[in-house]
């Protein structure tokens, strides 16, 4: 494939092609630093994380005492251990109620903001853009005080919609926790959302849509046989990129936890691996647990990479 | 668009629509506007709905001591140097990939997909241990390495759409007026590169600043936090007896990014769903 677009190249630009004439080193010079970069803060890493999942690696080594290699023994003590599983299958189900959300939320959004009239969607799109841009921790902090035991307005609120919500504490029941978590997730997630399908929309061609009007399709059946098949490839790869960060999600999980709830019944992938390692100082077994996350992001990225291979012609 | 919903259906939209704006512009406003209340009216039984006869008390209890203000120091520090390393670095690479052919420039391209995917979640347990085995825990420099990789995907990936973006045709017309290659590309095509340069620092900025994972496993000791974690630990020890603070320090934290951000939106968003990604 390279060399046919090599060949593509030279035709469409000669001097491009006389100017490689003498092999030249620099374009490998030109990459060395951002390689060198790579290499250090993730490759190597890397490589030395799969070194300390199969050793031994706790307190007494944090100590001094050298590291013993145990072979598979991490990673045997980890799948065997039903906690990791209860983590594993936590961390799938709200990284997939997120991402589903998220997606209906987002989509109905983008949906919407075409039957708005122009100044309503301008307004919309400011405030889409506001809550895009604010960092996750000053939202995050912002949320909790919404939901706050006490003085909170969401307690407040729904005390006057007639509930009784006086005092009520929202992290405590671990269902509950991860509703606040999966709010705080969508509230941010959304935005990403909405702009990018309301573009995707944009470009369905109006001709068929009048062409599915005359043909007496309403206007549910004209989103679903026009609309949706149309913006199917952006759909997919927003839905993707939602799962996959969905997966990792840390901060607010790290957060909501210091401010309540059980650790235990809300740990996710990210904040277990933290208590393990970081927490606990066994590094052997938290880089065995990271190990697990990778191989399952590695399995959720491999349609995402291949979707955008696809798009890029210039490669 | 030329096609118009009947009324009926226009006015139920923006009905809807000004929910949506409630909902993403409510929490933003109650920040800034609990950041501004007395004590007393944030504990009152009933919210305040305005800040009126407000007071910046809590923007004052936010500078006592010195520990935003460190945070502050050393959150600048990361962010300024992993964007001027991450410009230069990803600048010489995007050059490299968008106007040579070279063996392995597509697996380079493919790699910086990939890199990009990986979660720092995932590698922050090595990348502890390489820090503490290379004594800098708790150093700007030791975060600023992980920084700089951590954004360079990304801005590799757009400069290069930027440099794409300047054919190539100027600078050999440059160069049929006696320019060198190096001074085409200086005079020619660096100059038109400037915007693309800005919005890609301005996006590493956010980044950066923002970035709270692999700080708070990285940063442990109190006095080298960045502004994330020195937020999180402001709101654990004054949650739900200073409010008004813990707003203050969020609104302080928030006004640079979003600054920047509602800036850099526009070019950054169409980048966006040209199929670049940001992770």
């Amino acid at each position: 494939m390279a060399v046919i677009t090599e060949t593509k190249r030279e035709h469409r630009h000669p001097q491009a092609a006389r100017r490689r004439t003498p092999p030249s080193l620099l374009p490998q010079a030109l990459l060395l630093p951002a390689l060198l970069s790579l290499l250090v803060a993730l490759a190597y890493p890397l490589a030395r994380q799969v070194v300390l999942s199969f050793q031994e690696f706790g307190l007494a080594q944090q100590f001094g005492r050298p590291a013993e290699w145990v072979g598979l023994r991490n990673y045997r003590e980890l799948v065997t251990d039903p906690y990791l599983w209860t983590v594993v299958l936590r961390s799938i189900a709200f990284c997939l109620a997120n991402a589903a959300v998220t997606m209906a939320v987002g989509v109905a959004v983008a949906l919407l903001m075409r039957l708005m009239s122009r100044p309503v969607r301008i307004l919309v799109q400011s405030g889409l853009l506001l809550a895009w841009a604010m960092p996750v921790v000053a939202a995050l902090t912002v949320w909790q005080f919404l939901f706050d035991t006490q003085y909170g307005v969401i307690n407040w609120l729904l005390t006057r919609l007639g509930g009784d919500f006086e005092g009520h504490s929202w992290l405590l029941e671990p269902a509950s926790f991860f509703f606040v978590a999966t709010v705080v997730v969508v509230w941010m997630s959304v935005p990403f959302v909405a702009f990018t399908v309301y573009a995707a929309l944009t470009q369905v061609p109006d001709e068929l849509m009048e062409a599915a009007e005359i043909d007496g399709a309403g206007p549910w059946a004209r989103v679903r046989s026009v609309v949706l098949p149309s913006v199917k490839p952006v759909l997919l790869v927003v839905a993707l990129l939602q799962v996959i960060w969905d997966l990792r999600v840390f901060t607010q999980i790290f957060v909501l936890q210091k401010a309540g709830g059980t650790t235990r019944d809300t740990n996710l992938l990210g904040t277990y691996i933290y208590r393990l390692g970081i927490g606990g100082g066994d590094f052997g077994v938290a880089a065995a647990v990271a190990m697990f996350m990778l191989a399952l992001t590695v399995i959720l990225t491999a349609p995402y990479i291949r979707l955008m291979l696809a798009q890029e012609k210039d490669l | 668009v030329s096609r118009r919903p009947r009324r009926g259906v226009r006015i139920a939209a923006d009905l809807t629509g000004l929910l949506v704006l409630l909902v993403c512009v409510f929490p933003v406003y109650w920040m800034v506007n609990t950041s501004l209340l007395q004590r007393r009216k944030i504990r009152a039984p009933d919210p305040t709905w305005l800040p009126f006869g407000g007071t910046l008390d809590n923007y004052r209890r936010v500078f006592e001591g010195d520990r935003f203000l460190n945070a502050l120091a050393i959150s600048l520090s990361v962010t300024v140097l992993t964007v001027l390393f991450a410009l230069v670095f990803a600048f010489l690479a995007a050059v490299a990939v968008s106007r040579f052919r070279f063996r392995g420039r597509a697996s380079f391209i493919v790699a910086l997909l990939l890199i990009q995917m990986i979660p720092v979640e995932a590698l922050f347990i090595s990348q502890y241990k390489m820090l503490e085995g290379l004594q800098l825990l708790n150093t700007v420099a030791g975060l600023t390495i992980f920084y700089v990789a951590a954004v360079l995907p990304f801005t590799v990936w757009t400069l290069r759409g930027f440099v794409t973006g300047v054919p190539y045709e100027l600078e050999e017309a440059a160069m049929i007026d006696g320019c060198s290659r190096f001074q085409a590309f200086l005079r020619v095509t660096f100059p038109l590169l400037a915007p693309g340069l800005v919005a890609t620092g301005v996006f590493g900025f956010i980044q950066a600043w923002n970035e709270f994972t692999l700080a708070v496993v990285v940063m442990t000791r109190e006095d080298r936090m960045t502004l994330p974690v020195w937020l999180t630990t402001f709101n654990e020890v004054n949650r739900g007896t200073d409010w008004g603070a813990v707003m203050a320090g969020s609104t302080l934290i928030a006004i640079p990014v979003v600054v920047f951000f509602l800036i850099v939106q526009g070019r950054m968003v169409s980048g966006l769903t040209a199929g670049a990604v940001k992770g």
